[in-house]
C-alpha cells in the first residue's frame, strides 16, 4: 500500500507501523463518573467496519508523525490521511 | 544423436552450437532454443513422469504454464528441481534430469501405481490414510512423499546472489507481445516513464509463434523493428526474462528477473535472479492468452500437446515432435496448426474437427464431425483411433497430435486483489471483470484474439491509461494485420472412450475424479479443487481449470458461469525461495548492532549474545576459566567485593524536552515525576492502558525542561512510539519535544564500592562526586579526562555503591579504555550480562522475565507507587476489580531447602501437601541464578499472596526439565536489604 504523508507525500506502507482504531484518540477523562467503565469501553470495543475505517499509523522509519489513515478494510482503497495531531485537535483534546 | 526433427527457418542461431546432457546423454542444440524445443528437435518425446501414476509425459505447451516437462537442471549446489524444460533457455553444458522415476525415464518401476489407479482416485489418501492417526506423520506421510514427490534438492548452500530492487514507472506493460509492443511504443513516444517487463526471453509473444505479417514486415521482424526502437528510447525499460508474479495494492507489482539463468553461472559480481518491487501509478495487462486442451482417453502420451504449441515449436524453433502429425480441434484456430506444419514440410495426416460444419482450411484431409476416442504407444504417440461423423472407427497413425481447445484470457494479475472474471459466450472463456485501481487490460487477455484487434487495443489502452494520470499520447499508426473472428463450438471432453481422460496431468486428474467429486457432493468449485487437487502445484491449473469447471458445469446442469470460477493469487509463476530471500540470509538475515566498545569487548575475549539486534558481551572468560559459570561468579564477586565494569549502551534512551516536559512525563509514569528536582534521578514504572507493567527504567533531571529517559533494550523502540502516540494524539497541545539518543551516548555502568574512588580519577577534578555532593540518584552534565562533555547518574542496578557514565558515542571505546587503565589499582573488571542478571536478582529487581506483559505493579510489589492523585497512562483501569484480587501474585524471592539444589526459572510453584496440577498453581518463578555471594541458587518469582507467605515451603515443579524441587519463601532482597551499599 502506498500511504500520503500530509507533509512527505506518497510514501510504503511499509515505512509504518499500525496501531489501530482512531478512536484511541478518545481517550476519556480520569476523573469522569464511571472511569473506568470508559476507559475499559475505549480501550477494548471496537467496531470492526467491513468498508471505510479510520485507523492510526506511525510513521517509524520516517518523520515520526502519527497519522489517521482512511482506508477502506475491503478495498485497501485510502481516502484520506491527515496529521494525528490536527485531528486530535480538532476532536477538543490540548493539553 | 542428430536433429531429426529439425525443420527449415525459425529463430535460432544455426550458426553456433549448444551441447547438453538429458539424463545423461548428449544432445546438441542452438542459441535460442529453450530445453524443450532441443530435446524435440532431437527426437525427445518423453520427457517426465506424472506426480501421482508416473505416466509416461512430454510437453503439453510451449511456456510457463507447462504442467508435464518438469526436470531438474544444473547438478552439485545449483541444481534445481522442478524446472519447466519450456522456459529453460539452452546454454552450452546444460545438465537436465528428468524427475519422479525409478530406476530411469523409460523403464519406472513405480509406473505400477497406474496399474491400480482404481484405487488411487480422487480422495484416496483422505480415504485411505486415516487410521491410525499416528500412522500418518511417522508410515503414510514419508511413503507418499517418497512415491509422489517430483524433483530433490541438493540440500547444499545456494552458491548464487539474489537482489532486490526498486523502480518507479508511469505505465507497467505486463507482457511484450503484440499489444504490449504497441502499447510500449505509445506510451514511449508520449516520453511517459514506461516499463515493459515479459517473462520470455524473446519479446513478441505469439508473434514469434505465428506466420502472420504486419504490413510488409514479418512477425518477428515488426517485433524487432519496435524493440530497437523502444529501446532508444531513454524513458522505456525492455525487461525480458521478467515475469510480473503479483499485483498488490496501490499499483505495486512484484517482479522477478531471471539475470542468470541462461547461463552456466553468473557472471561475477551478477546476482541470479532480482525481486524488483515496482511502484507503477497506471498498469496495462497484455499477458496474452493460454490455449486449452481437450480432454479425451489416453490423452496424455508424449506426442500430444496443444496445437498453439505445436506450430510455436515449429515457427520459432523449428522443431516438430515427429515427422507425422495430426490437429484435433474445435475452432479454426486450431487449423492453423496443419496449415504451418505443412508449410514447413511436416506430414499432417488429418485435421480431427469436432464440428460438422467445420471449414476445409489446410490442404490436408479434414474429418468434420469426427472426435478423437482413444490412442496408442507406450512411451509416446503411435496412433490415434477416430469416431467419424458417420459413426464408423478410424485409426490414424501419427507420432504427435495438436489439441486446440479454444484459448483462455491470461486474467491472473487482474484477480490478485479480489477481481472476479466474467464469462464471454462468444469466446466461451473468462474474461477480466472487476479490475484493481490503476490497472487496465489489452489484447488477447481481453478475449480479443485476432493480431489487428490486439494491436489495436494496446495502443488505444495506453493512450487511455496515460490521459488517466494528465499524459497526453498519441494512439500509433497500425500496420496491416490479419483480422480473423473466433469461430468456435465449445467442446471440452470427449464422452465417448475406455481409457482415462486427463484433465489436469500436472496432478493426475481425470475426468473420472470430477464425477467422483461430484458424486460425494464436492459441489463447490473450491472444494473441487482441494479435494481432486484439480489445478494445484506448480502450473496452478493455468491449462486445466476450465475443463474441471466445464464438466462441473455438465454434471450440475449448469452453465459455467454458474458453477463459478476460482481466482487467482499470487505468485504468477512458481519463484525460489532464495529470490525471496534475497540477500537477507545467514549472518545478513538481519542486522546486527555493535555498541561503541565492541572491539575492545572482542579483545577482552567477551562471549556476546544477541539482544534485539545488539550484540552484548555475556561474560569475559579467564585464562583457565572452564566454565561460563566460573566467569560469573568471579565477575560478581569482583564487583561487590572491589569494581566493576559494564556495557549499558543498549538501554533505550530519549530525550524528553519541553516546558511541559514534567507534567508529560507525570503522565506516562504511573508513579509521581512532576516534582523530581533538577539534578535527580528516579526510577519510573510505566503502564499500559490497560494497567499491566510496560516498561520500566530510570530519568534524570537535568533542567527544569530537559530530561533523559532510560527504557529497556527490548523495549526502546515501543516505548519511543508509545510516548509519541501520548504527544501528539492524546495532549497534541503540550509543549514537549522527543528525540531516541540511544545511539548518541555510549554508557557505562561503574559498579562497587571501589567505584567512586575509580571514577575520580575519569570526572574532572572541578566536579564534586562525593557522597555529600553527588549523593544516591545524583545526576549531572560533567567533563571527564580534562573538557570531554559528559553525564553522570548515581544509580544503581547491581545494589552497590554505581554510577553511570555516558559520553558521546564517538569517544566510548576511548574512555572504556580509560575506565580500564583508571581502574587498575583496584583490579577492575569487565562484567557481562550474566554477572548484571545475578546480581539484579541478588536485589530482586524486576526485569523483563518480571514485565513479561502479564504483570501489574501490584503483583511487582510497586502497588503503593501507582499515584491515585494524577491522570496517568493505565492508573484507571489499574483499579480494576480483576487486577486486584486478595490472592494476586506478589514478587518474592525463593531459596532452595537443600543448598546444592538447584532453582528452575520458569517452573511453577505448588503446595507440599496438594496436588501438582494447573488447578492448583501457587505462581512461577520468573528468573533464577546461583550467587556466589549466597553460595546457593536463588531466584524470584510471583506466588500468590506472596507476601504473607515468607518462610513457608513450596515445591518448584518443572514438567519441561524434569525437575521437582523444594523451595523456601524468602524476601526477594537477597543482598543487602537495607539499600546500605547503594547509599555508601
Amino acid at each position: 500500500m502506498i500511504i500520503h504523508h500530509p507533509l512527505l507525500g506518497p510514501r510504503d506502507a511499509q515505512e509504518f507501523t499500525y496501531l489501530g482504531d482512531a478512536s484511541l484518540i478518545d481517550r476519556p477523562d480520569w476523573q469522569a463518573e464511571h472511569a473506568v467503565d470508559r476507559f475499559h469501553d475505549y480501550l477494548y470495543l471496537r467496531d470492526n467496519p467491513a468498508g471505510e475505517h479510520r485507523e492510526l499509523w506511525f510513521h517509524e522509519v520516517g518523520d515520526r508523525s502519527w497519522l489517521v489513515v482512511t482506508r477502506n478494510t475491503l478495498t485497501h482503497e485510502i481516502t484520506s490521511v491527515e496529521l494525528a495531531r490536527d485531528v486530535a485537535r480538532s476532536r477538543g483534546r490540548s493539553k | 544423436m542428430t536433429q531429426s526433427n529439425r525443420l527449415e527457418g525459425g529463430q535460432i542461431d544455426r550458426s553456433r552450437s549448444f551441447d547438453f546432457t538429458f539424463d545423461g546423454k548428449r544432445f546438441k542444440g542452438h542459441p535460442g532454443d529453450t530445453l524443450a524445443s532441443a530435446l524435440m528437435a532431437n527426437g525427445v518425446r518423453l520427457m517426465g513422469r506424472s506426480f501421482k501414476y508416473h505416466r509416461p509425459r512430454g510437453v503439453l505447451s510451449a511456456g510457463s504454464e507447462e504442467p508435464n516437462a518438469l526436470v531438474e537442471l544444473r547438478s552439485g549446489a545449483r541444481q534445481e528441481p522442478n524446472t519447466r524444460a519450456t522456459t529453460a533457455e539452452l546454454f552450452d553444458g546444460l545438465e537436465a534430469k528428468s524427475q519422479n522415476r525409478w530406476p530411469s525415464l523409460r523403464f519406472d518401476a513405480m509406473a505400477i501405481n497406474d496399474r491400480f489407479s482404481n484405487f488411487l482416485t480422487a480422495g484416496f489418501y483422505y480415504k485411505t490414510f486415516m487410521w491410525p492417526a499416528a500412522f500418518w506423520e511417522k508410515l503414510y506421510e514419508p511413503m507418499i512423499r517418497k512415491a509422489a514427490g517430483l524433483g530433490s534438492l541438493s540440500l547444499q548452500d545456494d552458491p548464487d546472489a539474489y537482489d532486490k530492487g526498486f523502480l518507479h514507472c508511469d505505465l507497467l506493460i505486463v507482457g511484450g507481445g503484440p499489444s504490449g509492443l504497441a502499447a510500449a511504443l505509445t506510451a514511449g513516444r508520449a516520453g511517459a516513464r514506461v516499463i515493459l517487463a515479459d517473462e520470455d526471453f524473446a519479446f513478441g509473444g505469439r508473434l514469434n509463434a505465428e506466420t502472420f505479417t504486419l504490413g510488409d514486415a514479418s512477425g518477428p521482424d515488426w517485433v524487432a523493428a519496435t524493440v530497437e526502437e523502444l529501446r532508444s528510447l531513454p524513458n522505456v525499460r525492455c525487461m525480458s526474462r521478467t515475469t510480473v508474479i503479483g499485483g498488490f495494492d496501490h499499483g505495486i507489482h512484484g517482479a522477478v528477473e531471471r539475470v542468470s539463468d541462461h547461463l552456466a553461472t553468473p557472471a561475477p559480481g551478477k546476482p541470479r535472479q532480482i525481486l524488483w518491487r515496482i511502484y507503477a501509478r497506471r498498469t496495462l495487462l497484455c499477458a496474452g492468452a493460454i490455449e486449452r486442451p481437450i480432454a479425451f482417453a489416453n490423452n496424455d502420451r508424449p506426442g500430444i500437446m496443444l496445437g498453439g504449441a505445436m506450430r510455436a515449436y515449429a515457427n520459432r524453433w523449428a522443431a516438430t515432435p515427429a515427422q507425422k502429425v495430426a490437429v484435433f480441434t474445435n475452432n479454426d484456430d486450431g487449423h492453423r496448426t496443419a496449415i504451418d506444419l505443412i508449410a514447413k514440410g511436416v506430414r499432417v495426416a488429418a485435421v480431427i474437427d469436432v464440428r460438422a460444419d467445420a471449414p476445409r482450411l489446410a490442404d490436408c484431409e479434414l474429418l468434420a464431425g469426427a472426435q478423437v476416442i482413444d490412442t496408442d504407444g507406450r512411451l509416446g504417440l503411435n496412433f490415434i483411433k477416430l469416431r467419424l461423423a458417420d459413426g464408423s472407427e478410424r485409426t490414424i497413425e501419427c507420432g504427435a497430435l495438436g489439441v486446440s481447445g479454444g484459448w483462455n484470457p491470461n486474467v491472473h494479475l487482474t484477480c490478485h486483489q479480489r477481481g472476479r472474471p466474467v464469462w464471454n459466450e462468444a469466446i466461451a472463456a473468462f474474461v477480466p471483470g472487476t479490475l484493481p485501481q490503476g490497472q487496465s487490460v489489452a489484447g488477447a487477455a481481453t478475449g480479443d484474439f485476432s493480431t489487428y484487434a490486439v494491436l489495436r487495443s494496446g495502443t488505444d489502452q495506453a493512450v487511455v491509461a496515460l490521459s488517466d494520470i494528465g499524459l497526453e499520447a498519441k494512439a500509433i499508426d497500425l500496420p496491416q494485420a490479419e483480422d480473423a473472428p473466433v469461430n468456435l463450438t465449445p467442446f471440452w471432453h470427449v464422452a465417448e472412450g475406455k481409457g482415462r481422460a486427463w484433465l489436469d496431468q500436472q496432478n493426475d486428474v481425470t475426468v473420472k475424479d470430477v464425477k467422483l467429486a461430484h458424486q460425494e457432493n464436492f459441489r463447490s468449485v473450491e472444494h473441487l479443487k482441494r479435494y481432486t487437487t484439480l489445478g494445484m502445484a506448480t502450473d496452478q491449473g493455468k491449462t486445466s481449470n476450465m475443463g474441471g469447471l466445464a464438466i462441473m458445469a455438465e454434471l450440475a446442469g449448469k452453465t459455467i458461469p454458474g458453477v463459478g470460477t476460482t481466482i487467482f493469487r499470487p505468485p504468477y509463476t512458481p519463484v525460489a525461495m532464495g529470490t525471496l530471500g534475497g540477500r537477507s540470509r545467514g549472518q545478513h538475515f538481519h542486522p546486527v548492532r555493535e555498541t561503541p566498545s565492541h572491539k575492545w569487548a572482542k579483545e577482552q575475549g567477551a562471549v556476546f549474545i544477541e539482544t534485539g539486534n545488539w550484540l552484548r558481551a555475556q561474560w569475559f572468560p579467564r585464562p583457565g576459566e572452564t566454565t561460563w559459570r566460573e566467569s560469573v561468579d568471579r565477575e560478581v564477586r569482583a564487583v561487590r567485593g572491589s569494581v566493576g565494569v559494564c556495557d549499558v549502551t543498549t538501554l533505550g534512551k530519549i530525550d524528553v524536552q519541553g516546558t511541559d516536559a514534567a507534567e508529560f512525563l507525570n503522565r506516562i509514569y504511573a508513579n509521581a515525576f512532576a516534582k523530581l528536582p533538577v539534578g535527580k534521578t528516579r526510577y519510573g514504572l510505566m503502564l499500559r492502558e490497560d494497567g499491566i507493567a510496560m516498561d520500566d527504567g530510570t530519568t534524570a533531571r537535568l533542567a527544569e525542561d530537559h530530561f533523559v529517559m532510560t527504557t529497556t533494550t527490548a523495549n526502546a523502540v515501543t516505548v519511543y512510539r508509545h510516548m509519541e502516540f501520548a504527544r501528539q494524539c492524546l495532549w497534541p497541545d503540550m509543549d514537549v519535544q522527543l528525540i531516541s539518543t540511544t545511539e548518541a551516548w555510549a554508557q557505562y555502568a561503574v559498579a562497587g564500592p571501589n567505584s567512586r574512588k575509580l571514577l575520580q580519577r575519569i570526572v574532572d577534578p572541578e566536579f564534586d562526586i562525593s557522597n555529600e555532593g553527588f549523593p544516591f540518584m545524583a545526576c549531572g552534565e560533567i567533563t571527564v579526562c580534562g573538557g570531554l562533555r559528559a553525564r553522570l547518574f548515581r544509580i544503581s542496578f547491581s545494589g552497590e555503591l554505581a554510577f553511570e557514565i555516558a559520553v558521546p558515542t564517538r569517544y566510548g571505546d576511548a574512555l572504556i579504555r580509560r575506565i580500564m587503565a583508571a581502574g587498575e589499582e583496584f583490579a577492575v573488571v569487565p562484567y557481562g550480562t550474566e554477572a548484571l542478571g545475578v546480581m539484579r536478582i541478588e536485589k530482586g529487581h524486576a526485569a523483563g522475565n518480571e514485565l513479561n506483559g502479564t504483570t501489574t505493579a501490584l503483583n511487582l510489589g510497586m502497588g503503593r507507587m501507582v499515584s491515585k492523585k494524577k491522570d496517568a497512562i493505565g492508573s484507571t483501569l489499574s483499579e480494576r476489580e480483576g487486577l486486584n484480587q486478595e490472592d494476586a501474585l506478589a514478587l518474592v524471592g525463593f531459596r532452595p531447602k537443600v543448598a546444592e539444589e538447584k532453582v528452575t526459572a520458569g517452573g511453577h510453584l505448588m503446595t507440599t501437601t496438594g496436588p501438582v496440577d494447573a488447578a492448583h498453581d501457587q505462581g512461577y518463578v520468573t528468573s533464577a541464578a546461583y550467587s556466589p555471594i549466597l553460595e546457593s541458587y536463588i531466584g524470584i518469582g510471583f506466588l500468590k499472596r506472596g507476601a504473607e507467605r515468607m518462610g513457608e515451603t513450596l515445591r518448584l515443579v518443572s514438567p519441561l526439565t524434569g525437575t521437582d524441587t523444594e523451595v523456601e519463601v524468602v524476601s526477594a532482597h537477597f543482598v543487602d536489604p537495607e539499600g546500605d551499599r547503594l547509599r555508601a
